[in-house]
């Protein structure tokens, strides 16, 4: 029945989870910078220092005084990352465009669904697997020491960001009007042309949104890339080499410090910087967004 | 629950009538809260014993939990919980103060062992001098055929900084020398073990409780111990002192133990004795030689002059 009282307290309901959400982040990152700076202000790094040096030498007690260079976990969670994109977005497009353009009825009622279980698989379990299965392979495959590196956290990383960016790209490019496409149809343009000319264009700055959310995933994805990255705090040696990341080197040395000490302190500065990057990554869905907006009017 | 109430007046009378008395007081009467954090190193030893010792004192209700040894100490040093578990000596991650308010209870000892892969094992590499391991864990040494061994890349695996078994090797394995040169780090000794299976070429180091104990010994496959300057890594070799890679494990509280606290220690060194050789630690009391090992005598300046 209607009621001016309930629809008032469930206004004020709505209302205060609403405002929830927008203070729950905002606290986190204001907890974080604090947490974060301490870095700086109490241990006296720098900025540069922390940035550009290699060496991350920190001590586990109040006094401090040791050496707090990120760059390797910085540099090392751009690669595998990178590797992972490089990976993953021409599959995803493939299957995308294959799902929509190319097999609609099929794509849908099975591909989509079987691409949609891959969101749904906890991050422990793709590292576990690619610690038992592709760290092996790559080892016996390319006579290596060790198959954990580089190339098998970016491996892990493209199969776990894979989903992700297929489900937005087939959203958008199913978007695009079916009267653009007749119109191509029409002119004599061939399946090909109409995809490559007509609809990928029209679904760019979407199907760029995808991408950028399998990055922002990848970025802060720790557990199953630590399992098989061999976390070794140094450049990696190319494709094949060892590194650590910026989640890999929170979770491995968070259990064993002492809160306040200038290790710990160096551990919640790299965790601000990856709040910060995540708040980056929002910032660009929605610069592109409106971009797209504009030019589509 | 009617039995408890009695119980725990009893109790408290008896407090009450003598605060000193307590010697081997019935522990089926004793009751308490006792939480322990802190070294992962000791916990299953911890964990072990207050199993045990809930049974013949079900009154005392213990938790444990680890954290590492910093977070331990500093922990007791807040009264967050009773008991800090540590590894190292609580001057060297405290403040002088707040550290001479805490009281030292040394329940056992641990051995650490220098471990490789087995293809490494069975290349030659039985044993290996303090020089050569300083200069391996140090990043000189990159190749195995320079110890005797195939000619095969060396890959570190390690524990990160802070971890307590890696100030230990560094400390008595290296002589204070510091770890450095690339390595593969691992959170727990349990993923060091899987990371030196799957690592050709690779050398780590592991508490013997990792080592020793029967369950210990799937985890083992494809590792091998190797001995120091041809002592191997056994407690025999620890009470004998032949082998001096051990650091003594501290249960520290703030003050005097409380009467729980102090009954749970007392049964760790006491009766848990024969547990703490099976669980791959080793007994206090049987301990020949002591030297460097006793916080006094530990190299001097080397925590500050890190």
């Amino acid at each position: 029945m209607y009621s001016k009282g309930k629809e008032k307290t469930w206004k004020f309901f709505v209302l205060l989870c609403g405002l929830l959400m927008i203070a729950l982040p905002i606290a986190i990152g204001i907890f974080l910078a604090v947490k974060g700076n301490a870095l700086f202000y109490q241990y006296h790094h720098t900025l540069g220092e922390f940035l550009f040096t290699t060496t991350w030498k920190l001590k586990d007690d109040l006094v401090g005084g040791g050496k707090g260079g990120a760059a390797v976990f910085i540099v090392g969670s751009l690669i595998v990352c990178g590797l992972a994109l490089l990976i993953a977005v021409p599959f995803s497009l493939a299957a995308a465009i294959f799902m929509t353009e190319i097999a609609p009825k099929w794509g849908t009622k099975i591909l989509r669904p079987a691409v949609e279980i891959f969101v749904g698989i906890p991050s422990v379990v793709y590292g576990w697997i690619g610690m038992t299965v592709l760290v092996p392979f790559l080892q016996n495959v390319f006579h290596l020491k060790t198959g954990r590196s580089v190339l098998a956290g970016g491996i892990v990383l493209a199969v776990m960001i894979f989903p992700s960016i297929t489900t937005v790209a087939a959203d958008a490019i199913r978007a695009v009007p079916v009267s653009a496409r007749m119109a191509a149809y029409g002119l004599g343009a061939t399946r090909w042309q109409v995809t490559h000319q007509i609809v990928m264009p029209a679904a760019q700055t979407s199907v760029l949104t995808g991408v950028i959310l399998g990055l922002a995933r990848a970025f802060g994805e720790a557990l199953a890339v630590a399992m098989v990255i061999g976390k070794t705090p140094a450049f990696p040696k190319g494709i094949f080499g060892q590194t650590a990341t910026m989640t890999t080197v929170i979770a491995s040395r968070m259990a064993e410090l002492m809160e306040g000490s200038e290790a710990k302190a160096g551990l919640w500065t790299i965790a601000f910087i990856l709040y910060l990057i995540s708040l980056f990554f929002i910032f660009l869905i929605h610069i592109i967004a409106a971009k797209g907006a504009k030019k589509n009017k | 629950m009617k039995l408890n109430k009695i119980a725990a007046l009893t109790m408290a009378s008896a407090m009450i009538m003598s605060m000193t008395a307590f010697a081997d007081a019935d522990l089926s009467k004793l009751s308490g809260d006792v939480s322990c954090t802190g070294s992962s190193a000791l916990q299953p030893l911890v964990q072990a014993a207050a199993d045990k010792f809930a049974e013949i004192a079900p009154g005392v209700n213990i938790t444990v939990d680890a954290g590492g040894s910093g977070q331990g100490l500093q922990n007791v040093s807040d009264g967050t919980s009773t008991v800090g578990d540590s590894d190292v000596f609580a001057e060297e991650k405290l403040d002088a103060d707040k550290a001479a308010e805490l009281v030292d209870h040394q329940v056992c000892a641990i051995g650490m062992a220098v471990v490789v892969s087995q293809d490494v094992a069975d290349g030659g590499v039985k044993s290996l001098t303090t020089d050569q391991l300083v200069s391996i864990f140090t990043g000189e040494t990159t190749n195995w055929k320079d110890v005797g061994g195939p000619d095969e890349e060396i890959t570190l695996v390690l524990r990160p900084e802070g971890s307590g078994t890696r100030a230990t090797f560094e400390k008595y394995a290296l002589g204070g020398a510091e770890e450095a040169g690339e390595a593969m780090e691992n959170d727990n000794s349990a993923e060091l073990q899987k990371a030196l299976q799957d690592t050709n070429g690779s050398v780590g180091y592991l508490a013997l409780s990792y080592i020793l104990p029967d369950e210990a010994q799937e985890a083992m496959q494809g590792i091998a111990t190797v001995a120091i300057d041809d002592v191997e890594p056994t407690l025999e070799n620890i009470y004998n002192g032949t082998y001096n890679v051990w650091a003594y494990e501290h249960m520290y509280t703030k003050g005097e133990a409380d009467e729980a606290t102090q009954a749970f220690i007392d049964y760790i060194t006491g009766d848990f004795s024969d547990d703490v050789e099976s669980l791959g630690y080793a007994v206090s009391s049987k301990l020949t030689k002591t030297d460097g090992h006793t916080g006094e005598a530990a190299p001097a300046g080397e925590t500050e002059a890190q």
